[in-house]
């Protein structure tokens, strides 16, 4: 389970540019994750400038 | 679904993309310009400082409203912030000049698009693209929540560094890890900085990236941290990055936060493809940031233009052929400079603070206007010899 938290997500886009699978799409204000498409990289989880991005397989 | 017709349909109103549709548009070509918010330079996204010179190859005139302030030179701080290097704005290249003020110039930038014809939707996401035989025709969007069809004959994709329509097209924008920046801003008021300098800190403070205090005037500044995202562990270190360095910094500490503004920027070579058959990429989504600053207003203007401009020649045969102009032109401004600044920017990522102090202390001690790459050498060589080898390759 992979997702952006809406209460500290800035809506920034930064997740989607860094995504090197292309599954998260942000849908104006709301990011949304394409979980199927997922890889678990983590790059999002690491690169979003407010770690916002939450998945329960992720472990440092 | 409800189907529009255009010559050219422009992807998000960022200034590669309003730059992109006012000179199309100015060729007598009838096109849109979409922007998926609903208002165009806002939520800034952005540092804001630029230098001027290029304004005029785009014809940008000056006007006082979208400048926040005016900025004599650079000031970049060694790590241990004993050293300074002082660059006049000619030295320092693309990030002084002006400190913008985005939500006026974005706007400013629309306005002068719509004057030369084009059509501005706001509240318009591109959700999807339209191709045919492996040609770009258009795109769906959905304006004020209906899906529309919007067909045109060539797509210019401007949608930052998300960059998802090249993506949906088939273009390779993918990024590694090392040439991936995350970045985090406050807009801060009540604080004491140096007015008419930016200022730049490098190392540890800010791993593969740097911390910048880009002056608002009136005490304000946009205090921001970039880094690189192979040097980020764990959720939410940028900020905690830009935090620590503000704690140990009482002339901001004192400050308050009036805006957080968050993003990232790419630090890579210019891509292989940035054409395709109807398409074309600008500015951020195109990857054309500079690697060592990571400004990318300038070069969204000017790829915005070249697009615009290779838009009217191709508009009756948009080939991936005839598109190749517009990447050749990309390739010749920026091709070598951002291969270059890009193998500066990994070296001196690898460079420890007790490096960089050595360097800053010679290089500060440089006159100005006397800095190349020779005296630098030379004044290594005199003062710290065992690390001329380090640095042999960078200089």
């Amino acid at each position: 389970m992979i997702r952006a938290e809406p209460s500290i997500c800035n809506y920034c886009g930064a997740c989607v540019g860094m995504c090197p699978v292309n599954c998260i799409f942000l849908d104006e204000t709301v990011i949304k994750i394409n979980e199927d498409k997922c890889v678990k990289c983590g790059f999002c989880i690491r690169g979003c400038p407010m770690g916002a991005i939450l998945a329960d397989w992720w472990s440092k | 679904m409800k189907r529009y017709e255009c010559d050219v349909l422009v992807i998000g109103a960022g200034p590669g993309g309003s730059m992109a549709a006012r000179f199309a548009a100015r060729h007598g070509l009838r096109v849109f310009l979409i922007e998926k918010r609903p208002e165009i330079g806002v939520p800034v996204r952005c540092a804001e400082g630029i230098s001027r010179a290029w304004m005029e190859e785009v014809e940008i005139p000056v006007e006082k409203h979208w400048i926040d302030t005016e900025i004599d030179g650079a000031k970049i701080y060694s790590p241990d912030e004993k050293s300074i290097v002082v660059l006049s704005a000619e030295q320092a290249g693309n990030e002084v000049g002006f400190v913008l003020n985005r939500e006026y110039f974005d706007k400013y930038l629309a306005s002068l698009a719509a004057e030369e014809g084009a059509e501005i939707w706001l509240k318009s996401p591109a959700i999807d693209i339209i191709k045919e035989d492996g040609q770009v025709k258009g795109a769906i969007v959905r304006k004020f929540g209906e899906n529309v069809e919007i067909h045109a004959k060539i797509v210019i994709a401007a949608d930052g560094f998300e960059s998802q329509v090249a993506r949906w097209a088939g273009l390779n924008t993918v990024l590694r890890e090392r040439d991936v920046v995350s970045c985090v801003q406050y807009r801060m008021t009540n604080i004491d900085i140096e007015e008419n300098f930016t200022h730049f800190y490098i190392g540890s403070c800010a791993p593969g990236g740097y911390l910048w205090i880009f002056p608002k005037g009136e005490n304000e500044a946009n205090v921001g941290i970039g880094v690189a995202l192979n040097k980020l562990h764990e959720p939410g270190e940028v900020k905690r990055y830009l935090d620590e360095f503000i704690e140990k910094h009482s002339n901001l500490r004192k400050g308050s936060v009036l805006q957080i503004v968050t993003g990232a920027v790419s630090t890579c070579p210019v891509p292989k493809r940035i054409v395709d058959n109807g398409i074309m990429l600008v500015g951020d989504a195109a990857r054309l940031i500079d690697p060592i600053t990571g400004g990318g207003i300038a070069n969204a203007c000017i790829s915005g233009k070249y697009a615009g401009e290779v838009s009217a020649k191709c508009i009756d045969n948009p080939t991936k052929e005839c598109l190749e102009e517009y990447q050749e032109l990309v390739k010749k401004k920026w091709g070598r400079k951002h291969l270059r600044n890009w193998f500066v920017k990994e070296k001196l990522a690898s460079l420890s603070d007790g490096t960089l102090n050595k360097l800053m202390d010679v290089i500060s001690q440089v006159k100005i206007g006397e800095i190349s790459v020779r005296a630098i050498l030379e004044a290594v060589q005199e003062k710290y010899p065992e690390l001329v080898e380090e640095f042999e390759d960078l200089l």
